[in-house]
């Protein structure tokens, strides 16, 4: 029952939302709007599930890191309330020799963090409309959190990966091969031609050579063969998609749910 | 205590950047430039600021996401529908997917996790049916339909545009060969094997534009970063 029932309802919802992609009158030419929407109410509870776990991990290591901690202030002697109390900011950057518990102030800044969020969005700390406001106004505290803290936390993890993509590519980008050439050239041609560099170094050619223009080059090859490429692709990803859909309502794949043990 | 000297340093510069900073506005431009620098720390190598910045990161934007999707799935289409008509017919379907919603929590309890199986198939179910249909529809016929273009296209008046001509006969041979070498169930030999091996050219082409696209919004979102630091922080650029 603990496999079978689940798998029946997989095959129930997707095979009648196929079929009513063909039927459209009521009740199946809103089925599958209507199944969007329940989606992605059931997509808040798994949200929920993620920071319960969330909770549940950070805190655990939290507890295990205080308790570890502790007992390090204890080994010092004398007050060691007092002991570990002037050692708790410094954790965080290395305090503490004992490299089991070492993270568990990083656990503790992630969970401050997320409850931080909660109480500010839920609650609608700040917001001048109170209660009734949106909780996105621009001077709620939520919106000023994720102006200051959101906001260049996740651009700056982003532009981190500026430095390392040109590290890869100078390490990659080799042209061993006429496949690698044909990559370094494309990406190259496209780098230079959406930057005001191309514009100046090839704006002298005359009208009759103006394809060899790098912007155009660019927007040719933007337009054709990369369009060719990324059709192949979504094809086969269609492809594969459908494939999938398949093996999952007939149930030859079910790993979603999970071994058998649980 | 074993702490080193570089974190003393950010420590103590951090502090005095907070103290220097004059009001509400400047304090909160200061906490975002801790928070970009903390992130750029991690260039030099994995440091406990990189790690600081990082947890907070993880935090709130956890936390983000939870309250944005409270706010827009929970509250505007369950809460607010049944709060509306809590007994009407309509409202049956909803209750349903509460039902469900609370099912899924039931992962949490180790010993009745399994019951979480039951809206999770549904999510699935649903998924697999909708993309079907979807893809089908939107990836696999749209973009045939679009490929399939005249090979000879004319201009206004009447000549032959070559450049038109010549792109869709390209997009045409370069889609048939990349889902050519996309097809693994015959091997790539001969003819076959030949158009296989243009269909890597197009995709070499396209990985070669999109890692283009890929540096250049990178580098666009670190000046950005830069022009935060050096001009809205700083006050460097004016």
């Amino acid at each position: 029952m603990r496999r079978q029932v689940p798998l029946i309802i997989t095959f129930v919802v997707g095979s009648v939302l196929i079929i009513a992609a063909f039927i459209p009158h009521y009740p199946f030419g809103r089925l599958g709007e209507n199944f969007s929407l329940y989606f992605d109410i059931i997509a808040v509870f798994a949200f929920i599930l993620g920071g319960g776990n969330l909770i549940r991990i950070h805190g655990g290591k939290f507890t295990r890191g205080i308790k570890l901690s502790i007992a390090a202030a204890k080994k010092t002697g004398g007050f060691w309330p007092l002991t570990f109390l002037i050692e708790f900011p410094f954790l965080a950057f290395g305090g503490l020799e004992d490299k089991r518990g070492r993270d568990w102030f990083f656990s503790f800044i992630t969970l401050a963090g997320f409850v931080a969020m909660l109480y500010v969005g839920l609650f609608k700390i700040g917001n001048p409309d109170g209660w009734g406001g949106n909780v996105t106004h621009p001077l709620s505290t939520f919106q000023q959190f994720y102006i200051y803290m959101f906001n260049p936390l996740q651009a700056t993890m982003y532009a981190l990966l500026a430095f390392f993509v040109a590290s890869a590519s100078y390490r990659a980008f080799r042209a061993k091969s006429p496949e690698a050439t044909i990559l370094l050239a494309t990406a190259f041609i496209i780098l230079l031609g959406r930057t005001p560099a191309g514009a100046y170094a090839t704006g002298w050619m005359p009208e009759s050579l103006s394809f060899l223009h790098v912007p155009n080059l660019a927007n040719w090859i933007m337009a054709v063969p990369n369009l060719a490429g990324q059709r192949a692709i979504l094809i086969g990803i269609a492809l594969g998609v459908i494939a999938m859909s398949l093996r999952v309502i007939l149930g030859v794949e079910r790993t979603y749910l999970g071994s058998d043990r649980e | 205590m074993n702490l080193r000297p570089s974190t003393i340093l950010v420590l103590v510069v951090s502090a005095i950047l907070f103290v220097l900073s004059a009001n509400s506005y400047g304090f909160a431009l200061t906490l975002a430039a801790f928070f970009t620098l903390g992130i750029f720390s991690f260039l030099y190598k994995d440091n406990p600021m990189y790690k600081f910045c990082e947890a907070v990161f993880v935090g709130i934007s956890a936390g983000y996401w939870f309250v944005s999707l409270y706010y827009q799935n929970l509250l505007a289409k369950l809460i607010d529908p049944l709060v509306a008509d809590p007994v009407g017919s309509g409202a049956i379907p909803y209750y349903v997917v509460a039902i469900l919603g609370i099912m899924m929590l039931m992962r949490l309890v180790p010993s009745i996790g399994w019951i979480s199986r039951w809206p999770l198939s549904v999510i699935v179910g649903a998924t697999a049916g909708l993309w079907f249909i979807t893809y089908l529809q939107s990836n696999a016929m749209l973009q045939l339909q679009n490929t399939i273009m005249p090979i000879q296209e004319y201009a206004a008046d009447g000549s032959l545009n070559w450049y038109q001509s010549i792109g869709n006969l390209t997009v045409m041979i370069g889609t048939i060969t990349g889902v050519i070498y996309f097809f693994f169930s015959k091997e790539h030999k001969g003819a076959f094997g030949t158009s296989a091996k243009v269909g890597i050219w197009f995709l070499m082409i396209t990985f070669g534009a999109s890692f283009g696209y890929t540096v250049m919004s990178r580098m666009s979102l670190l000046i950005g970063r830069m022009d935060f630091l050096f001009g809205d922080w700083l006050q460097l650029i004016l």
